[in-house]
């Protein structure tokens, strides 16, 4: 799809990075000291500091990353909501208080709190650096998916002003600055959601059934013609020609309006019939500047095409072609009676030139989007394979362990008061994520039926269903979008900087710094952590978003809660036992997703039948492994210091 | 900080209830994930106002953790050694320079 770039948006747009950077300034004066830099003097209001929980949580990932998995496959990507939310029953009742009880600045000062060890430190410090990492890159490619749209500006652009602006906001006020950024955030998100789940149940559902044409019935002889419904079809050569033993699936005719390229059809069962529909389809030949869209240069001039937006109900119950308003209810029930028009897509080699990708539609039974399932990573819980049952277990288990284990989430209970402040602020935390995650699936399945999808980038979703009930919505959600991966960046960077300065430099290190000092440290990490970022941010450009905060969640839950849950409730745990828990599990984690089919197939481009580890999700796995090692570890230091003291006396 | 010493009573039942809670949330969402991984055709079974099993549980899931989190907010007690804490720490002012 090519955007058009909205004044509005821009105005919008940069009346939040300007303000946001302002509020850093403006707050900049109370952050001289580290206690202030890294916790906000412990003095953020509970409720201030819930809603800041849902600015730094709801990330990209969430509100882009979720909502176009559903308009995509459906049902599917709530399963991420429901793991996500759930995973904060654990933030709550066993990590909070204890948290705030222990830690003063870093995830590994409540691990290291009763043993005050280099060597937790160090473990702590670096895995905080890993899973942050692993969590910035795709923040990052989701902020230049969205400058695309609403400045027209290239990628890069968008991911260098990320960088820039949050640089500035965590250097200006540190913690005291990231979380007005994030309440602020926080509120705007789950407010402007709300408006847009609301107009879209006034809006309701309408059929469409205009925008792409379908030809049909017709005959298996039909097929054979060179013109089929008064249309000249153009016959297939190279990697159009069908292969042996495989029935042929498209057709491309010459254009009737003299227009370029070719118009491409997906010849279609037709259920109980020997009959075919021929439905219309769109193609992508190549990438870059010289990307073809159905065998046209991309674009809007005479001799150009582009991809039309996607994304509509083909019938609706009754056979009514509009629903009129509808209630939180029906608009699921009315789904469910309807047919949805998702799209497959299927990928043709030629001899000679670039591979063309074929998008085709899908009629769908609106039941068939309500239940779990039809996503290809999760399509394996239908089938008979044990394997893909684990990985699903083991992806539910990483998000209901990792929330309570991200270092840049635990890191938040040092800006209140005490422990009843933290307890408090995690209860208006769930309350505004989990009611944002409800919105979750009417955005996801508002965006499926709206008419107004990109093909290929899912992650538009959210905002272009904005623009399809206002556009003004289109400008608010999208800076709204934008300011959602400064906050979560924002809270990334500054648990990075005090993992390099407070925990690295003066725990492991042992470099004596005063506190304006390892202020000063932290804002240099906080640049050189911001700049590697941006570069893994433009580097990494084409990986999907959700894909790598999956992998920062089985990283911080395999590495980091087995070493803080025992350090609470386990009392032989010794610190041998979490520096050996923190680093098996980081390793090994890490290790599993790099051999993993999902990481060989996106990442390496290798054949995944070729990857090592049998599933992809390594937490199943990984998660009990961290917690055993953390036992036998700890059990073998006791008996042999208990060995060691009898032979003393 | 010491974490040998042996917490309040208060403490005490703030830990076991938010274990007890905590073990009632898992058992819930043990139960939806157990039948999504191993009996996934049982979710389009219609089972409130029109919705399938899929919706209610997945949106009671996320209402319940809110339920469990206000009832811990109300139960929970007040620790003792906190308030000692909190005005030991407001009777030091300044920070770390």
């Amino acid at each position: 799809m090519i955007y058009d770039p909205a004044p509005l948006a821009i105005f919008i747009f940069l009346g939040f990075v300007f303000g946001t950077v302002g509020l850093s300034f403006y707050l900049g004066r109370k952050a001289k000291s580290s206690e202030g830099y890294f916790a906000a003097h412990g003095q953020i209001p509970w409720a201030v500091n819930g809603v800041a929980f849902a600015g730094d949580y709801l990330s990209a990932a969430s509100f882009l990353g979720i909502c176009g998995m559903i308009a995509a496959y459906g049902y599917d990507g709530f399963l991420y909501s429901i793991g996500f939310l759930a995973g904060w029953i654990v933030a709550l009742f066993v990590i909070a208080e204890p948290m705030k009880r222990l830690g003063k600045f870093t995830f590994a000062d409540a691990l290291d709190a009763k043993f005050n060890s280099r060597g937790i430190k160090g473990a702590a410090g670096i895995s905080t650096l890993v899973v942050s990492i692993f969590y910035l890159i795709p923040q990052m490619v989701g902020a230049g998916s969205l400058i695309q749209p609403l400045l027209g500006l290239p990628h890069w652009v968008g991911v260098v002003t990320v960088g820039v602006v949050v640089i500035m906001i965590v250097v200006t006020a540190g913690m005291v600055s990231t979380t007005w950024v994030q309440f602020l955030k926080g509120s705007l998100l789950v407010i402007f959601s709300t408006v847009l789940v609301v107009m879209l149940l006034q809006k309701g559902l309408t059929t469409d059934t205009s925008s792409f044409e379908t030809i049909g019935p017709l005959s298996e002889q039909d097929l054979k013609q060179s013109t089929i419904a008064g249309r000249k079809v153009i016959p297939p050569t190279g990697g159009w020609l069908s292969t042996e033993g495989k029935t042929q699936e498209f057709i491309r005719f010459v254009p009737e309006d003299g227009r370029a390229g070719y118009d491409i059809f997906h010849i279609d069962d037709i259920p109980g019939s020997d009959e075919k529909l021929l439905r219309q389809a769109q193609s992508v030949t190549g990438s870059g500047a010289s990307k073809l869209i159905d065998g046209a240069p991309n674009g809007r001039e005479t001799g150009e095409r582009e991809l039309q937006p996607i994304g509509h109900l083909s019938k609706l119950p009754g056979g009514e072609t509009s629903t009129g308003p509808l209630g939180p209810i029906s608009f699921f029930t009315t789904i469910g009676d309807s047919e949805v028009i998702l799209w497959g897509s299927t990928t043709i080699t030629n001899p000679e030139g670039p591979k063309t990708t074929i998008y085709y539609q899908k009629p769908t039974s609106g039941e068939r989007v309500l239940r779990p399932g039809e996503h290809p990573k999760f399509a394996g819980i239908r089938g008979e394979s044990f394997g893909d049952k684990l990985n699903f277990l083991s992806l539910m288990l990483a998000l209901f362990c990792g929330t309570a284990s991200l270092p840049h989430i635990l890191i938040r209970y040092y800006t209140v008061k005490d422990g009843s402040a933290a307890r408090k602020s995690t209860i208006v935390g769930i309350a505004t994520i989990g009611f944002f995650y409800v919105l979750t699936l009417y955005l996801g399945l508002g965006a499926m039926t709206s008419g107004a999808l990109d093909l290929t980038d899912t992650n538009m979703s959210a905002p272009l269903l904005a623009n399809s009930i206002r556009p003004w919505l289109f400008a608010v959600i999208s800076a709204i979008a934008f300011t959602t991966v400064l906050g979560t960046v924002s809270g990334l960077i500054l648990a990075s900087s005090g993992a390099v300065a407070h925990d690295l430099l003066i725990g492991v290190m042992g470099i004596k710094l005063s506190g304006e000092a390892q202020v000063k440290v932290a804002k240099l990490a906080a640049i050189i952590v911001g700049g590697i970022a941006i570069i893994l941010g433009v580097l990494f450009k084409e990986l999907n978003v959700g894909y790598l905060v999956g992998w920062a969640f089985s990283v911080a839950a395999s590495a980091n809660l087995p070493a803080l849950v025992m350090l609470l409730f386990w009392k032989k745990t010794t610190k041998e036992g979490i520096i050996a828990s923190v680093l098996v599990g980081m390793i090994s984690s890490l290790g599993w997703i790099l051999l993993s089919r999902d990481t060989f197939k996106s990442v390496y481009g290798l054949d995944p039948d070729n990857a090592i580890a049998p599933f992809s999700q390594p937490g199943i796995i990984t998660i009990p492994l961290a917690f055993i090692t953390l036992i036998v570890v700890s059990l073998y230091y006791r008996s042999r210091d208990m060995g060691a003291q009898e032979a003393s006396a | 900080m010491n974490t040998s010493e042996s917490p309040s009573p208060q403490r005490r039942f703030n830990t076991r209830l938010g274990l007890f809670l905590f073990l009632v949330y898992l058992a819930l969402y043990s139960g939806f994930v157990l039948i999504n991984a191993f009996a996934a055709d049982k979710m389009e079974i219609i089972v409130l106002a029109g919705l399938n099993l899929a919706i209610v549980y997945g949106f009671g899931l996320i209402a319940f953790a809110l339920v469990l989190a206000l009832i811990y907010g109300l139960l929970c007690q007040k620790d003792p050694a906190e308030d000692i804490a909190t005005e030991e720490a407001a009777a030091v002012p300044g920070d770390s320079k």
